[in-house]
């Protein structure tokens, strides 16, 4: 257990003017599963990215089963037997499952012509392995972030790889999945394989480390044992802060008032009979596994599918939403689960992702765009948000997964919505800013009175901040709570689906 | 599940435009199922439907070449010119041969600024498009061949089979050069099914970066194709030399318009990523339908391009509409019980 695999000495990276990495170390033993930690842009995926080889260090070495390296090239890197989930996934959207999960197998073992047959085979047996179940002929980019999470980890667990690094594997993955994947990695343990593990979950941490390393700001802050550690200290060595959060209770609701209201609306194959309000400063939650209709609920609220039957009100008006276009009409605000794909504009910088929604409050007369208040706008919510950038005019993908989520959260609170829908909305975010956005969406739900609809995986998110929770399964609204009647352990229990539980 | 995958295939619906287009045809005229009629059809693919061969790698690798009809004349011109002045009289394979090493290194000379300087590879390929005509102009000093050199006058009289159609009179001769269109396309058809480079150039065209990552060689992929699509380039210029009988400076104008069209009809995705060779032959069957046979409906051919301009937008809004419909449609159903959840 205790031969070292694999040894990053004294590794630097800049990207222009910003240093993403200041002589970071890091030690992995075989057989080990390992966390890197640490806060949004402190540098963990840049680190990965050295390892595979996709980037090229400043400076520093990395030492692989006992031979040194200044740099690995990817080839290399694969050919050592380093297999990597990237933060973004890397997957190909126009393939199907089956070869998505094949591709690595065949390349690793520098296939040169493809066998159709053992493409499926390998794709059947890599999904058995971790216990899911896929289309394989379906083309990937039709299926869900989680689907598409699931894949990328079906793909990199090769047998004969020596260290599979998973850069947030779980950032769209429920509580049973993930359990799933644990599973999977400690047989992988069993079997000598090292897994480098990152997530901003803590409580998935905890279960899971043998050992970490943290990061703050580019720089190590400490390595050390998981049993030498509790969550209170681990919090504090990533932010420096302490952080507590408490149950949110809105002061008054007025509860003759709805702002939205949902009455028996149904989607063909989605969902069915979901009917709900929200009052002016409530946070209302809804919570369920994946593929339980919930992502769905949200998209036909912002007329990304339109409702096959029922009726939606705002301010006691019946409204008609077909397109995004009429929900913004009607002060609707949406942000999804996907970021990459459906958040934000990849090619353009930062600042014109965070003004494209606002376009409409910021014209000038009746043409132009007053550039010089978008801006002013943008530099408050990254300051807001934290949002931990160079420029604003840099590109939208020089920023860390957890700033891009930042980014899109900031666009969409920018347009001053009534309705706010989040879908995950602190996937991928690092738990100061986690904090920091749970406050600020209090502080909206109480000052502003806005109506918000939280959508989540993140049974404590739920539980802390929504004052009520409405529970999906299948498509159908099973149960409805208050926070303060539920712990997490009972929440968690109502989501999975304890059998004598029913509506 | 069979039938639901058929109607899910873009080739399907190219098919049953062109078997309706057919009857439509046959019903006002009574001359599309006629043998000559059909010898002249498959003749007319031949060039623009080995070019399009190539350019369909091009494409699903993500990116685009307009310099293949240019490289084609340069070809065509280069090796007739010089086999007339040496008076060659041996095999005619070599023409096309040497035809294949200058449009090899013309397309390298695309793949390699492509790999290099990460421009557009419009902008690339419209440079060295310029480069090529002005070579043909200026250095070959070429317009028109009328007297082909030996082996290549006598390639050009051979035909496969001829028919004569018993009605009208009208006769038509199949050239050997057919073969090659049946050989490009199996040659094509094989490595993006078979062989890992053509997953590799589907996969570059769907996410560049995640092929990188996962291992391909990005660079060679696309140097690959650019290669690939000059010799295909180079030989299709001897084969139009060959079903022509003569060489003439103007015979590929407006072909890098009408064979990314035909591509992108046969179902090929302009941004790259998917497309089936299938498709293609078949994208370009039906533009030259249209442009051979609107005059059997009565239609001037001055019309065709017209036409043609109409088809690709209602092929590509098309299917453009059938991803708008897909994405607004929940797939597979989650009101079911048991949903997702293993047995
Ligand atoms: N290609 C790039 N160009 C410029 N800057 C970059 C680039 N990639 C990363 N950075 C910067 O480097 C820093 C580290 O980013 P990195 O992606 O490694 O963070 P991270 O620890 O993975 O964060 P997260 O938890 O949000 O994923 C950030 O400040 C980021 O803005
Ligand atoms: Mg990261």
């Amino acid at each position: 257990m205790s031969e070292i695999l694999l040894q990053a000495k004294q590794i630097s990276k800049h990207f222009g003017g910003v240093t993403a990495l200041d002589r970071v170390d890091l030690t992995i033993k075989k057989g080990e599963i390992h966390c890197l930690m640490g806060e949004n842009g402190c540098g963990k995926s840049t680190l990965i990215k050295i390892i595979s080889g996709f980037y090229r260090p400043d400076g520093g070495s990395i030492t692989f089963e006992g031979k040194e390296y200044d740099r690995l090239s990817i080839a290399e890197s694969i050919g050592l037997g380093i297999q990597v989930i990237y933060q973004d996934m890397s997957i190909f959207p126009n393939l199907t499952v089956a070869e998505n999960i094949a591709i690595n197998n065949e390349l690793y073992n520098r296939r040169k012509l493809v066998n159709w047959k053992a493409v499926k085979s390998i794709a059947k047996e890599a999904l058995d392995h971790i216990g899911i179940e896929l289309p394989l002929e379906a083309v990937v980019g039709e299926l869900s972030v989680a689907d598409k999470q699931l894949i990328a980890i079906a793909r990199a667990i090769l047998n004969n790889s020596k260290l599979i690094i998973m850069d947030e594997p779980t950032s769209a993955l429920t509580r049973k999945e993930v359990d799933k994947l644990f599973k999977v990695i400690r047989q992988l343990q069993q079997e000598g394989i090292s897994t480098l593990f990152v997530s901003h979950k803590l409580d998935e941490v905890f279960e899971i480390a043998d050992q970490f390393t943290v990061f703050r700001n580019g720089k190590l802050v400490v390595a050390d044992s998981a049993k030498n550690i509790n969550d209170e200290q681990f919090v504090y060595y990533m932010t420096g802060r302490k952080l507590e959060e408490v149950a949110f209770t809105p002061k008054k609701i007025d509860h003759d008032r709805a702002i939205l209201k949902v009455e028996n609306l149904g989607l063909t194959n989605g969902f069915a009979n979901i009917s709900f309000e929200i009052h002016p400063g409530e946070i209302l939650g809804i919570t369920g596994l994946l593929g339980s209709g919930r992502t769905e609920l949200a998209k036909t609220l912002f007329g990304l599918y339109s409702a096959t039957e029922g009726h939606i009100y705002i301010d006691g008006r019946e409204v008609q939403i077909r397109t995004p276009m009429d929900a913004i009409r009607h002060k609707i605000a949406y942000v999804p689960e996907d970021r990459l794909t459906e958040g934000l504009f990849l090619t353009q910088s930062i600042e014109n992702n965070m003004i494209v929604s606002n376009i409409d409050r910021l014209k000038t007369g009746k043409k132009t765009v007053d550039y010089e208040k978008g801006h002013e706008d943008s530099l408050a919510w990254v300051k807001n948000l934290g949002i931990k950038l160079n420029e604003l005019k840099d590109g939208i993908q020089t920023l860390s997964g957890g700033n891009q989520q930042k980014v899109v959260l900031g666009k969409w609170l920018e347009t001053e919505p009534r309705v706010l829908i989040l879908n995950g909305p602190t996937v991928g975010v690092d738990i100061a800013a986690k904090f920091d956005i749970h406050a600020y969406l209090r502080t909206l739900a109480e000052k502003m009175n806005l109506a918000i609809l939280l959508i989540s995986d993140d049974i404590s998110e739920v539980l802390n901040n929504c004052n009520r929770i409405l529970i999906i399964k299948n498509g159908r609204i099973v149960s409805e709570h208050v926070n303060t009647e539920l712990d997490q352990h009972r929440l968690q229990e109502l989501v999975t689906g304890s059998k004598e539980e029913t509506a | 599940m069979k039938g639901k995958n058929l109607l899910k295939k873009n080739e399907f619906y190219i098919v049953i435009i062109i078997a309706v287009l057919a009857c439509i045809i046959q019903a006002i005229s009574g001359q599309f199922f006629t043998s000559n009629n059909l010898v002249d059809l498959l003749r007319s693919m031949i060039v623009p439907g080995m070019m399009a061969a190539g350019l369909f790698m091009v494409i699903v690798s993500g990116n685009i070449d307009v310099s293949f009809p240019y490289t084609a004349m340069l070809c065509m011109f280069a090796v007739t010119k010089w086999f007339s002045v040496i008076n060659y009289q041996g095999p005619v394979f070599l023409a096309f041969l040497i035809a294949g090493l200058i449009g090899l290194v013309l397309g390298l000379l695309n793949g390699v600024l492509a790999a290099w300087l990460k421009l557009p590879t419009l902008i690339i390929t419209l440079g060295t498009c310029t480069i090529f005509l002005g070579i043909t102009q200026g250095v070959l000093q070429s317009s028109v061949i009328s007297v082909l050199p030996a082996p290549m006058a006598k390639m050009a009289a051979t035909n496969l089979f001829s028919v004569v159609n018993g009605e009208t009179g009208l006769g038509s001769s199949m050239p050997v050069s057919i073969l090659f269109l049946i050989a490009i396309y199996l040659i094509v058809g094989f490595i993006m099914k078979y062989t890992m480079l053509g997953r590799g150039i589907y996969a570059v065209g769907g996410d560049p970066v995640a092929a990188e990552r996962a291992g391909f060689n990005v660079n060679f992929i696309r140097i690959f194709v650019f290669t690939f699509m000059g010799v295909v380039g180079g030989i299709t210029g001897i084969t139009q030399v060959t079903v022509s009988g003569m060489c003439q400076i103007n015979f590929f104008d407006g072909y890098e318009m009408t064979i990314i069209a035909a591509v992108v009809l046969g179902g090929a995705n302009i941004a790259g990523g998917s497309g089936t060779v299938i498709g293609t032959f078949l994208g370009v069957l039906l533009m030259k339908m249209i442009s051979n046979n609107l005059i059997l409906l009565g239609i001037p051919t001055n019309w065709s391009k017209f036409m043609t301009g109409i088809l690709i937008i209602a092929g590509v809004s098309m299917s453009a509409y059938k991803s708008v419909l897909a994405k607004r449609r929940v797939a597979s159903n989650i009101l079911e019980d048991g949903h997702k959840e293993e047995a």
